[in-house]
């Protein structure tokens, strides 16, 4: 589903390589945690895969897309097989959640009768059926971020991204996203999470994948945070 | 690409940043106003240029003999200049005047509003002449070459020589109005770039949205590319719909009195409807062009 062999990223204002020499592969259904300290590279992990940003060298590719040599046309293509989801929600502030998550829909052309169907399912999977026409204001914190996932999941993407889903949220509501993110895994869709938060990562007992100054300095299928952190 | 959802950001977008909408309507009904004002100052230039041209005539004046003797220009030598001058290429008409048409014709013309003038001028004081009227003012080089050295004519005088001193002046009028009207369409364009990266730039969160969940570069930028284009629809109709009005509550005010001599050339309806399309064109492809540049730069893929 990912695989980055040798992938180097350096800033021209920075003297030490965002990402250096990382190898990492991540199969269909993987779940896989993203840790490190800030600025260990986790965020430059992410743009890259979305494309937002090339790497310096090294080959990326994401659920069949040579990422690094895609053309900007194609670009489009591949962020319609990859759902992302952030720490501030992203959340269009006059839309309803409804409006919110067809808008995920309307923007790559599906046409109405898909939309019309399938937001509602989403809205049902990720608890929010009887909210559909709030608007974010209206709606807690950790309801906003089941709206940014329902979005992010409407199009049935190979691979979801989380970048800190948790990190503005209370751990009890941060673990019914846990649950909500683990569900969506299940169903075979791969998920890479970023994120500092220790109790998760220990909890969940998924793979940890630990950046350290762009290096990969830990990669366990089955890990916890790390002590004394 | 679904239509429904590209018009209905587009409403929505423009209802959301309605006083923005607002000002890029005025901005560029102002600017489109005052560049088809240019264009119709072009255009009036042009034609009272031509007006003028229209009654330019070549005045042949005869010698005092030929005058005195000849004086229904009957004999050779006048009536050879005469057929002569009408068989010139470029010559419309030729009218004789003998002396006392000529009094008659300088009283009529020159001394219409000073009477007491008039009487006092002898009946002798001007020589026979012929008015000859050409199908282009521009040829009177033609007429003169021919006949200044013929026996029987003392003098040519071109009322051209006049005209283009005034020629030049609405030259210069109409050059000045076309650079004014120039400068007002790169400052309607500046208006309308800037409208678009402000309008981009507070939907900004909408636009990374669509980048991320994978929207194509069309359907990121159409919608603010056809505010743009709606926005400048409305402020050309605004800007011609302002013409109209303008006409005849300004121009003709100003002009009318001049109208009414025939030293203007009317700006009419029909001037306007012609610059129309122009301004439609020039509003809306400034707008669309503009705004797809603006984004261009703007929207990273």
């Amino acid at each position: 589903m990912i695989s980055l062999e040798n992938v180097s990223k350096s800033y021209k204002t920075s003297t030490r390589p965002a990402l250096d020499k990382v190898n990492v592969e991540v199969d269909k259904g993987d779940f896989v945690f993203i840790i490190g300290p800030s600025g260990s590279g986790k965020s430059t992990f992410m743009r890259l895969l979305l494309k937002e940003d090339n790497p310096t060298s090294g080959d990326i590719h994401v659920a069949g897309f040579h990422v690094n040599k895609l053309s900007g046309r194609k670009v489009p293509k591949l962020r319609q097989r990859i759902g992302c989801v952030f720490q501030d929600f992203r959340l269009l502030p006059k839309k309803t959640v409804e409006q919110n998550v067809a808008f995920a829909l309307e923007v790559i052309g599906k046409p109405r009768s898909f939309i019309e169907k399938t937001v509602p399912e989403v809205l049902d999977l990720v608890g929010l059926a009887g909210k559909a026409d709030r608007l974010p204001t209206e709606l807690s914190g950790g309801e906003q971020q089941r709206v940014a996932i329902a979005r992010a999941f409407v199009n049935r993407p190979l691979l979801l991204l989380a970048d800190e889903p948790t990190g503005n949220l209370d751990p009890d509501t941060s673990g019914d996203i846990m649950l909500l993110l683990e569900r969506i895994n299940r169903v075979g869709t791969t998920v890479l999470m970023a994120t500092h938060d220790n109790h998760i990562v220990d909890a969940m007992r998924r793979r940890v994948v630990e950046l350290d100054q762009g290096l990969v300095v830990r990669d366990e299928s089955r890990g916890v945070y790390g002590v004394g952190r | 690409m679904r239509a429904s959802f590209i018009f209905g950001e587009v409403a929505s977008g423009l209802r959301r940043n309605v006083t923005m909408t607002i000002a890029m309507i005025l901005t560029v009904a102002i600017s489109l106003g005052l560049f088809g004002g240019g264009l119709l100052v072009v255009q009036m230039a042009n034609k009272t240029q031509s007006i003028f041209l229209d009654r330019v005539e070549v005045q042949i004046y005869l010698t005092n003999d030929v005058s005195d003797a000849d004086p229904e220009c009957e004999q050779d030598l006048c009536r050879n200049i005469r057929t002569d001058l009408e068989n010139t290429p470029g010559v419309v008409s030729v009218q004789y005047l003998d002396k006392a048409d000529a009094l008659a014709d300088a009283k009529e013309r020159t001394f219409k509003d000073q009477p007491e003038y008039s009487d006092l001028i002898s009946e002798n004081a001007l020589p026979a002449s012929m008015k000859v009227r050409m199908s282009d003012a521009e040829r009177y080089f033609v007429i003169f070459d021919l006949f200044n050295q013929r026996p029987g004519v003392a003098s040519i005088l071109n009322q051209k020589e006049l005209v283009d001193r005034l020629v030049s002046v609405f030259n210069g009028l109409r050059n000045a109005a076309f650079a004014l009207a120039l400068v007002q369409a790169f400052a309607a364009l500046l208006l309308i770039a800037n409208m678009v990266q402000i309008a981009a730039f507070t939907r900004r969160t909408e636009v990374s949205i669509m980048r991320l969940v994978g929207a194509t570069r069309w359907y990121t930028q159409l919608p603010f590319l056809l505010e743009a284009v709606a926005a400048a629809l409305v402020g050309t109709a605004l800007a011609i719909v302002g013409l109209f009005a303008a006409r005849p509550l300004v121009i003709d005010n100003v002009l009318g009195d001049l109208y009414d001599v025939n030293v203007f050339a009317k700006v009419t309806n029909s001037d306007i409807l012609l610059i129309a399309p122009v301004l439609a064109v020039v509003g809306v492809g400034f707008a669309a062009v503009t705004g797809y540049i603006t984004l261009r730069l703007y929207v990273r893929e």
